[in-house]
């Protein structure tokens, strides 16, 4: 029971993520390169998107985070990792490029791919590849 | 600069509500970080696999986007660059980078931020600023 209750929520949540990329434009590889292009025909839009999302997140977390728990898990499963490395700045820098030439983060392109665009595919498949590759390169 | 309507701009604040409000339900509900490239990597992973709440996840991510185009009847976006090289090399330092460095502008942006994580914070100013020279040198440089 608590199972099925678990994933209605996780389904919801993200069936959430899904439509509030779609209302907020940010499947349009358009619109986040017009972000990305500041020295263009620069579009604000993807600043509202992260305020509109951290206005939610920045208030409610720490109400979140002084239970001892979640609801459904008998502990919070959190990256405990503190140490600004390498490879986050190398890993960082690279995803940034990436997400400029094309216009997709990994969110967005998963989402998008109901529009049914094999481009979207081809863009997936690549990702994966490119993580594999770097989980087995690398420790 | 674009200049925004008022449709615009609500549904972006809107829009980054409903990513919030999804963010909020998996760390109350399953204690998880809502970040979408560790969420898709640990698909990757044999001992993560069989895990069904990553698989559910993903296809309410899928169908959202779905429910949005049909019931609001928003237009459906353009198709990204069909640069077939273009589309492999961004692909595969999307996912190696993600992997690298952690996370995307869901886990890092969203998620991260939220935490005060300065891993995070690092991480997303990066991400950020490695876009902006990206785009610039496609389309000033590369004529794109």
């Amino acid at each position: 029971m608590t199972k099925l209750a678990e994933y209605l929520i996780v389904l919801l949540a993200g069936l959430l993520f899904g439509i509030g990329l779609a209302l907020s434009g940010m499947n349009d590889t358009k619109i986040v390169q017009g972000f990305l292009d500041i020295f263009g025909l620069w579009d604000s839009r993807l600043i509202f998107v992260m305020l509109g999302a951290l206005i939610v997140t920045i208030v409610v977390f720490p109400l979140i985070l002084k239970r001892k728990q979640p609801l459904f898990d008998s502990s919070f499963h959190l990256p405990t990792f503190i140490k600004i490395d390498r490879k986050l700045v190398i890993g960082s820098a690279m995803f940034g490029i990436g997400w400029g030439l094309v216009g997709y983060c990994p969110g967005p392109a998963i989402a998008s791919i109901s529009y049914g665009y094999c481009q979207t595919i081809v863009f997936i498949v690549s990702m994966l590849a490119g993580a594999f590759i770097c989980s087995k390169t690398t420790d | 600069m674009v200049e925004l309507t008022f449709s615009d701009f609500t549904l972006a604040i809107i829009g980054g509500c409903f990513i919030g409000v999804s963010a909020v339900l998996m760390l109350l509900f399953v204690g998880r970080i809502a970040g979408i490239c560790g969420i898709t990597f640990s698909l990757l992973d044999p001992n993560q696999v069989k895990k069904p709440w990553r698989w559910i996840f993903l296809l309410g991510l899928i169908l959202g986007p779905m429910l949005v185009h049909h019931v609001y009847n928003l237009p459906i976006p353009e198709a990204p660059t069909d640069n077939l090289p273009l589309l492999i090399i961004a692909g595969l330092i999307t996912g190696f980078g993600t992997k690298l460095g952690n996370g995307c502008t869901s886990g890092h942006g969203v998620c991260g931020i939220a935490r005060f994580s300065t891993r995070s914070i690092v991480a997303t100013i990066t991400f950020m600023l490695f876009g902006f020279i990206s785009v610039f040198l496609l389309k000033q440089v590369g004529g794109f």
